[in-house]
């Protein structure tokens, strides 16, 4: 349908109630940053001064290095497992018609829906019964099990929309399972396996719940920010510190959707609500 | 594929094979898939489905001191029954969770809308900035909401700054009110891509049939649009009512003592109150009710489909 036409025309409220809607939805992530840079030690109107020394003091700061060193730790081991075995999985669940497969991917995406607090406390227990200590290897278990969903339902669509002649070609020109992969396979997923990379990091980096309940006394950053909050005096360093993160979060989840879209067609670029 | 064997006996002649393994692999096309989908398997049984059953099987237990009985009892679920502050504390979370999920679907309906129907280049842009903002850390986003709402917070100051109240509003901060708003905010974009993608989907030409016929705007939308959205707005108030129903973080930041939600509880009994096994028996129950809520939006899906259809 052409814009303008008798079914569609511009609608000057609705385009207002837009603005309205994408206000409301950016402003209080926009807060941080702003009061961030205010010199008062509370967050309040009117502004103060102008300073940069809350970002300064996080400089000084061990725990948040060790947070972040935890942090990244387990956000690249997270995104990098979770990836390969999503692209396994994703292959399976597009190519081989499995019996069964309906009910098993259900399960996979169950975290997407059911609230973390209970994927949390059932590792939690499952660990205090096999007597395996709190530790970042706990937490990275129990961000797999948040990022797995969302990296299958973003490489998906990359093996659903996917020329199987292709590598029929490549097999009747006589190469074999692995190198059809790497050659043929691998390059045309490859936008979704970055994005599925960036995705899960970000996932893993910003999320708290299954760390909160898995860290034990290691703290990632998330973490960290929580056990700071109870004291008001360190607001404005944790004011710099989240608009750093979210600054960093914003930046590799629009380099995510964006590489995750490429090439694919219009149909699947809804992505995971397909 | 077992019915099409001369196909697949085909496929394997133009692709010779070395060594029995790789033969039975490429002949039984479910047995390498199941290979494939192994690993996902694997770990989603050791992590998901293993605690899941663990969790179970605690909650009948119960604590002694600082052991368990591990003498299977229904002690917890009858606790649970039977003390009111339990019943409570879920009837308001499931109150709290509806009202903002009810709110957030209604809100975020004319945008989804709006980028429907309303926006011709570049939806995508449109997309990915709605989303984008849900990506980031939610405990953040509820930490901009406790500075926002705070009794000298930005909207107070503000308010106070300008001169329009003189003294800061009680109820923004540590109240159900604040809870909700954070709530609706956090979950926004999750509760508008399964509207957008439903009305993303209808087909236009029963939109100008129907102007054609002699519709109206107004009748137009209660005829064909809602109608035809609807399972996306069913699907909405369910991705975004059962997250937000076992949440933790949003009513521990900006909630108050009014708006403990059964999250809260879960956790308490993990943490300071150190009854696991009760822990275990409300984390079950809260698991049942977001089967049997599945299970009414999987019901009224269907429902519309049919009548749709």
């Amino acid at each position: 349908m052409k814009p303008g036409t008798y079914i569609s025309q511009p609608n000057t409220s609705l385009r207002l109630y837009a603005v309205v809607f994408m206000l409301f939805i950016y402003l209080p992530l926009l807060i941080l940053p702003v009061f961030s840079f205010n010199s008062g030690l509370y967050v309040r109107f009117p502004l103060e001064g102008f300073t940069f020394n809350w970002y300064l003091a996080l400089l000084n700061r061990e725990p948040v290095f060790a947070a972040l060193g935890n942090s990244i730790r387990v956000g690249l081991t997270v995104s990098i497992l979770s990836t390969v075995i999503a692209v396994f999985a994703a292959k399976a669940i597009a190519r081989n018609r499995l019996p069964g497969s309906g009910p098993i991917v259900g399960v996979i995406m169950l975290p997407l829906v059911v609230p973390g607090i209970i994927f949390g406390v059932a590792l939690l227990v499952l660990m205090s019964r096999l007597g395996v200590p709190l530790s970042l290897y706990t937490v990275t278990l129990g961000h797999i099990v948040v990022c797995l969903p969302f990296a299958i339902a973003t490489l998906l669509p990359r093996f659903e929309g996917f020329d199987l002649s292709m590598e029929e070609a490549s097999a009747d020109l006589g190469e074999n399972g692995w190198i059809t992969f790497w050659r043929i396979t691998f390059p045309i997923v490859a936008p979704g396996i970055v994005a599925s990379l960036l995705m899960c990091f970000t996932i893993s980096f910003d999320e708290f719940i299954m760390a909160f309940f898995l860290g034990g006394t290691h703290a990632t950053l998330p973490m960290y920010i929580w056990g700071q909050l109870r004291f008001p005096t360190q607001f404005p360093s944790m004011l710099a510190l989240s608009s750093l993160i979210i600054l960093t979060s914003f930046i590799v989840i629009f380099l995510s959707l964006w590489i995750g879209r490429i090439g694919l067609p219009k149909s699947a670029q809804s992505g995971i609500f397909k | 594929m077992h019915s099409d064997a001369p196909f697949v006996a085909d496929r394997s002649a133009a692709r010779p094979r070395t060594g029995w393994i790789g033969r039975l692999l490429f002949r039984h096309e479910h047995l390498r898939g199941y290979g494939l989908l192994a690993p996902a398997l694997i770990v989603t049984g050791l992590t998901v489905l293993v605690p899941c059953a663990m969790l179970v099987m605690l909650s009948f237990w119960t604590q002694v001191g600082y052991d368990y009985d591990t003498s299977l009892s229904l002690q917890n679920y009858q606790t649970a029954y039977e003390k009111p502050i339990y019943a409570a504390l879920l009837q308001r979370s499931l109150w709290i969770s509806g009202m903002a999920t009810i709110v957030t679907v209604l809100l975020c309906y004319p945008m989804a809308y709006y980028v429907a129907f309303h926006v011709h280049r570049h939806k995508m842009i449109w997309i990915i900035l709605i989303t984008l903002p849900f990506w980031t850390s939610y405990l953040l986003r509820v930490f901009a909401w406790k500075v926002i709402l705070g009794y000298e917070g930005v909207i107070n100051s503000g308010l106070m700054h300008l001169g329009l109240i003189t003294e800061p509003l009680r109820f923004l901060l540590y109240s159900t009110t604040a809870v909700s708003i954070t709530l609706a905010h956090s979950w926004a974009a999750f509760a508008i891509l399964p509207i957008y993608v439903s009305l993303e989907k209808i087909d236009k030409s029963y939109l100008e049939a129907a102007a054609d016929l002699g519709d109206g705007p107004v009748l137009r939308f209660l005829r064909i649009t809602l109608p035809l959205s609807l399972p996306g707005v069913i699907a909405s108030v369910f991705l975004m009512f059962i997250p937000t129903l076992g949440d933790y973080v949003t009513p521990a930041m900006v909630g108050g003592p009014d708006s403990t939600m059964i999250g809260t509880l879960i956790q308490l009994q993990f943490g300071s109150v150190n009854n696991w096994p009760m822990g275990a028996a409300l984390s079950v129950i809260l698991v049942i009710i977001i089967c049997l809520l599945g299970l009414c939006s999987f019901g009224l899906t269907r429902m519309f489909q049919r009548w749709a259809a």
